[in-house]
């Protein structure tokens, strides 16, 4: 019984940095880029939502579920466009310079983000409205009980990731996607516009992620600017943990850390949780180095 | 007019003079093979009329219209297609979707794809028979048979060959000259570059021998065959 109400938390934990991890690997790999930025991007999610909420809120007199709607959309859309304006501005420039210098840049683009999320916002910690994340649960058996903000982050994050998901198996540009993972120059020799498909990476990366802002917001009710740090460094050895370039992986990854913080954390002790997770999970990249996923196939040469 | 023509190109890898001052013309319905020894310019030539570096001076003019500065992507459309060397598949990619990104300037247009699929397969049967499996996990041959049928798969009215024979056995070397005069045939210019000079001038119309960067003979490949520099030079002969 207990196991079962640790596992409902653990994937709920799990779908959070799943989200996150997926602007990583997406960005990883078609660029082999390390986004640092990424972490603070899906902090300024949880930021303008809480702008958008209080908003709302506001004019309407109190915070109501409903009002998530517009907000998750309207930040998915400011969140995707400061992606690929970052893109744009920090990284296109120095595509040739080798393999330090972007990641130098999106390192500074993280402390920019992170400085001004703390001078525009503060340094508290910050509340969302309450009446906003959906009150009241079900129970399913004796003591395990869901509630009903579980059930809208566990629907809301499955129907993002099997969308993703089949967006890249199935359709024409998500095969160009991955085939620009592989290798822009014969990327570009098919009649792919290969910065297309880095710009579209970056609307769909951040735009998860900040969906995921507002989501990880309004399931925990407050956060202050260190969330990209804290949580985005999470999400971002969830990647690594998966394979990262991987979006399986990032999946896996993502629901497999936040699995095992939660039973570590609930059977042996909250304050060793972090502990008992990383040692697992150097544990696991001594083994498979590249990740659970990562680099299954090896390439004939 | 002639489908291709290339004057006086000037190309550079940072500071290396790359290519200096080529000068060559390709005619439609022909097949036209670059010869010469390593690091002569050949791949190079290649890589510069599909716009993978830039061109520094001189032209390169496709079908009448200037391919200068025309980005690699668009010059596809165009309808020049580009068989790189080294047999670069896309290797966790199947076999089917290798050959859906070769025709990924078609767009949407479904019946074009499974026309020119049904095309491919026809050249190269070994494809459809693993259609569903990695590009990474075929052998060699069938690799430089998924590069070749990737280009294909454009529609090209120009087909760039960069060394489709190397590293294969003799077998499927014998297997992809007859399959390139078959493409010829049915229409598809050829510019080829190869090192297997003998095989290639055996089924080119016409061919030009490169050394270091420049043009130094050209004509037709049945006289270049019997010429005696060449020989010497490149067909091993004392």
């Amino acid at each position: 019984m207990q196991l079962l109400q640790q596992i409902i938390n653990g994937v709920t934990i799990g779908s959070f940095y799943a989200l996150v991890a997926l602007g990583y690997t997406m960005v990883y790999g078609v660029l082999k880029l390390i986004n640092f930025a990424h972490g603070d991007l899906f902090m300024w999610g949880a930021y303008l939502g809480l702008t958008g909420v209080s908003l709302l809120a506001g004019l309407a007199g109190a915070g109501q579920p409903w009002m998530a709607v517009p907000v998750i959309t309207g930040v998915l859309a400011l969140i995707a466009l400061t992606g690929v304006l970052v893109e744009r501005v920090a990284y296109r420039p120095l595509r040739a310079a080798g393999r330090l210098a972007p990641i130098i840049s999106a390192l500074g683009v993280a402390f920019i983000l992170e400085s001004i999320a703390r001078n525009v916002y503060g340094a508290r910690w910050r509340t969302y409205p309450t009446g906003v994340a959906p009150a009241g649960g079900f129970v399913l058996a004796g003591s395990v009980r869901i509630s009903t903000m579980q059930i809208a982050v566990l629907v809301i994050s499955f129907l993002l990731m099997a969308g993703l998901y089949l967006f890249v198996q199935r359709t024409r540009v998500g095969t160009a996607m991955r085939a620009v993972s592989l290798d822009h120059t014969v990327s570009r020799l098919m009649g792919i516009d290969v910065d297309r498909i880095i710009a579209l990476v970056f609307v769909i990366g951040p735009g998860l992620g900040g969906i995921a802002g507002v989501v990880v917001a309004l399931y925990y009710g407050s956060f202050d600017f260190t969330l990209g740090w804290s949580f985005g460094l999470k999400a971002f050895i969830a990647a690594i943990l998966g394979g990262i370039g991987n979006i399986p992986g990032a999946m896996l990854g993502g629901m497999f850390l936040g699995l095992v913080e939660t039973l570590a954390s609930g059977y042996i002790s909250p304050q060793w949780k972090d502990v008992i997770a990383y040692v697992i999970l150097i544990i696991i990249l001594i083994f498979r180095p590249t990740g659970i996923l990562g680099e299954r196939v090896a390439a004939k040469v | 007019m002639s489908l291709l023509h290339i004057e006086d190109l000037d190309t550079y890898y940072g500071y290396v003079h790359a290519l200096k001052g080529i000068t060559l013309d390709v005619e439609t319905g022909e097949i036209v093979t670059l010869i010469g020894a390593n690091g002569a310019g050949k791949s190079t030539t290649l890589r510069a009329i599909s716009g993978l570096i830039p061109i520094r001076g001189g032209s390169i003019s496709f079908d009448g219209q200037p391919l200068n500065g025309v980005p690699a992507h668009k010059i596809v459309e165009r309808g020049v297609s580009h068989a790189p060397e080294g047999r670069h598949i896309f290797g966790t990619l199947t076999v089917t979707e290798n050959l859906n990104m070769g025709a990924y300037i078609l767009g949407k247009d479904q019946d074009a794809i499974t026309r020119n699929r049904e095309r491919v397969f026809k050249l190269f049967p070994r494809l459809e028979e693993r259609r569903r499996q990695l590009g990474g996990t075929l052998s060699g041959g069938e690799q430089q048979m998924l590069t070749i049928g990737r280009a294909l798969m454009a529609s090209p009215r120009l087909l760039l060959l960069d060394e489709p024979s190397l590293g294969l056995a003799p077998l499927l070397v014998r297997l992809i000259f007859d399959t390139i005069r078959e493409i010829n045939a049915a229409g598809v210019t050829v510019l080829l570059v190869e090192q297997n000079a003998r095989a290639a001038l055996k089924i080119a119309h016409r061919a030009y021998v490169m050394e270091t960067g420049r043009i130094t003979l050209a004509g037709d490949a049945a006289a270049l065959l019997a010429d005696e520099r060449v020989r010497k030079a490149y067909l091993g002969e004392q």
